[in-house]
């Protein structure tokens, strides 16, 4: 293999593990409010570009992507609000089969509402065949608007966890719930907030992917499964973690590819996978914590 | 839609029996409305439910009117035997039409034969009808016809050397079967065969494999967002090669969604995506055109070839019963020998041996011209 054809495989690789990673960074903050997985995270993204699409027929691009996010994360409120808030003490397990159905809700609603076509929004940067040649090696401009989302959203979401009340507080809610109400911390509103947080984020990914993956009401099932991967090798809770983890991943499936069948992609991330998890049961960059899952 | 009427007419009258009413006639159809395969299913249900409406407003067929009960597969095959069982044992319908997908077919295959009910499935694997079964049919046309339109193109352009993607889907399998059987006859080597998974979001990867291997083509076989999305990655990576997709391809939208990058592809396909281009004495054309018409004015989509299928499959069933009444056995046999039917896939002449009846000139090479579907010419 060439250095030119081994470089195209790892940006091949790059743009796998960046829309792994950016669906993958909308896993952990309910994660970090609840310590709960939301299996509804791909229908989120789904929702985001499609109503992207769908107001972009009479809005510029940014304001279709801020209006997409803006009502996915309504949505999100409206299913805390609605599915999550009146329980007392919920268990993990019962939190999860509640946003399993919420995610065949929200796809079904979807089918209703767009039916089954394919959509996506145009390219932000050029179009279907704009690409960056460097010495032979192409990548479509918008893997890297992916990748700088991604870079984005986990430095804003750091500082928010790190430096602000209200992100020291949803970390203080997820450590211990009740400790966390006994200091006086709103702890419903928190989780909402989570949920409002998770469910913006999971659109703006849902934006930024669209002109490369397509969308369709049943792209959020296959999505979530890598970002769900992906945010478990990482370190759960762990935003930094998922964004190395994918674009780890990413690689890994590529350079697979460049010697194996593709029929065998699968198989050799996943064997990777199993073998760093047993290994690390709390993910490559995760604390002990996660591992309770 | 008039022209539409009076070929639906065309039909009814020929049997001349006065409109009697009677139990409906059950019409079963296994469709993938729903799912991955869903732009096969889709419009195959609209164009029945239109057909059907259309049908019982002209009084049915021999005067009693049609049921068509559609089953959504959500393109798996489990589920299509399922709904197979429960369409053949509990609703006895009278035939059933699709499924969508040739990976379903092949599953409900047994399944219809046993029950003794006319199958007509809208897909297009050659494994559905060789071996023969009595009672399974199929209108769209075979694979391996698609394959040597696209070989004998090649070989007029000469080129030698080509690489291969496919689906992991039974359409895909299906495929890399017959184009890794013809390629050599056409004196073409397969120098990289990849299958992807049907839900891929991107494919860089394979793109890079085949770049490798010095191609003077590509050749994609799917019906996936995939196959828009491989022509994306072929651009992006400055590839200049000619890219050739199967009839799988034959949906306006799968152009629209690949953009500048869907510009100068060539795949085989039913005729009905360029029915307004094709010459005044081409023989499908009043069908092709009465159908566009009637299910663009309806729907306010593109026609594609797949609602077609779905056209086909119901006007030969009913031109079947018509013809030997509404006898299962008779209008099996009377299936078995329709000649010079002309429907949206072509005509058809079905025989004893042969259950598909088009041949070769089923297919007419197609290109992206603008975002449009443009015959390719000779």
């Amino acid at each position: 293999m060439t250095l030119e054809l081994f470089f195209q495989y790892l940006v091949a690789g790059l743009t796998y593990g960046s829309i792994y990673a950016v669906v993958a960074i909308g896993f952990n903050i309910i994660y970090n409010a609840t310590g709960v997985i939301n299996f509804a995270q791909g229908e989120f993204v789904m929702l985001g570009g499609m109503i992207a699409v769908s107001l972009h027929r009479f809005a510029p691009l940014p304001v279709a992507i801020a209006g997409a996010v803006a009502a996915t994360a309504a949505v999100g409120a409206l299913v805390e609000l609605t599915c999550v808030r009146w329980l007392t003490r919920p268990s993990v397990l019962r939190l999860i089969v509640i946003t399993i159905g919420v995610a065949i809700l929200l796809r079904e609603a979807a089918l209703f509402a767009w039916g089954e076509g394919v959509r996506s929004l145009p390219y932000f940067t050029g179009d279907e065949v704009t690409a960056l040649s460097f010495h032979g090696v192409s990548v479509s401009p918008q893997a890297l608007w992916v990748l700088g989302t991604t870079a984005l959203t986990v430095a804003l979401l750091a500082f928010f966890f790190g430096h602000t009340m209200l992100g020291r507080e949803m970390r203080a809610c997820a450590a211990n719930r009740d400790a966390a109400a006994l200091c006086g911390i709103p702890t419903r509103n928190l989780v909402t907030l989570a949920f409002v947080l998770s469910a913006a984020i999971g659109a703006l990914a849902g934006c930024v992917v669209s002109p490369i993956t397509y969308t369709s009401y049943a792209i959020g099932g296959a999505l979530a499964i890598k970002g769900f991967t992906v945010a478990i090798l990482g370190g759960l809770g762990n935003g930094a973690g998922a964004v190395a983890a994918g674009l780890l991943l990413g690689m890994l499936e590529s350079l697979s590819v460049s010697v194996l069948p593709t029929a065998y992609k699968d198989v050799v991330t996943l064997t990777i996978l199993l073998a760093i998890l047993f290994v690390r049961p709390s993910g490559l960059f995760g604390g002990r914590e996660a591992s309770r899952i | 839609m008039r022209g539409l009427r009076t070929i639906v007419a065309a039909g009814l009258v020929a049997l001349g029996s006065p409109a009697k009413a009677g139990d409906p006639i059950k019409v079963g159809a296994l469709l993938a409305v729903t799912g991955p395969a869903a732009f096969l299913g889709a419009p195959e249900a609209r164009t029945l439910e239109m057909l059907v409406e259309e049908l019982n407003a002209r009084g049915g067929v021999g005067g009693r009117p049609v049921r068509l009960i559609v089953k959504d597969t959500g393109g798996s095959p489990e589920k299509a035997i399922s709904f197979a069982r429960q369409l053949i044992e509990e609703e006895q319908v009278f035939a059933i039409i699709g499924p969508s997908t040739s990976g379903e077919t092949m599953a409900v295959k047994a399944i219809a034969e046993e029950g003794k009910t006319l199958l007509l499935s809208a897909s297009a694997a050659e494994v559905i009808v060789n071996p023969v079964a009595p009672h399974v049919f199929k209108v769209a046309p075979k694979d391996s016809f698609a394959a040597e339109v696209i070989f004998r193109r090649m070989k007029k352009m000469g080129i030698t050397r080509i690489g291969f993607l496919s689906s992991n889907t039974g359409f895909g399998k299906a495929g890399k079967e017959q184009v890794e059987k013809l390629a050599p006859a056409y004196g073409i080597q397969v120098a990289v065969s990849e299958v992807y998974d049907k839900a891929a979001t991107d494919l860089t990867a394979e793109v890079t494999k085949i770049k490798a291997a010095n191609v003077q083509a590509i050749l994609n076989w799917s019906t996936e967002p995939a196959q828009a999305i491989v022509l994306k990655n072929v651009r992006q990576m400055g590839l200049g090669v000619p890219v050739f997709q199967s009839h799988g391809f034959a949906n306006v939208q799968y152009a629209r969604a690949a953009g500048a990058a869907a510009e100068g592809v060539i795949f085989p396909a039913g005729r009905v995506v360029v029915a307004d281009a094709l010459p005044a004495g081409n023989p499908q054309k009043a069908v092709l055109e009465a159908y566009k018409r009637a299910y663009e004015a309806r729907y306010k989509e593109d026609v594609s070839t797949f609602g077609g299928h779905a056209f086909d499959a119901l006007m030969i069933l009913v031109r079947a019963i018509e013809l030997a009444g509404p006898d299962r056995a008779k209008a099996r046999a009377a299936v078995e020998n329709l000649r010079g039917f002309v429907g949206t896939g072509g005509v058809f002449n079905f025989s004893a041996a042969d259950h598909n009846g088009l041949d070769i000139d089923a297919f007419e090479l197609v290109t992206v011209k603008d975002g449009r579907f443009v015959p390719l010419g000779p």
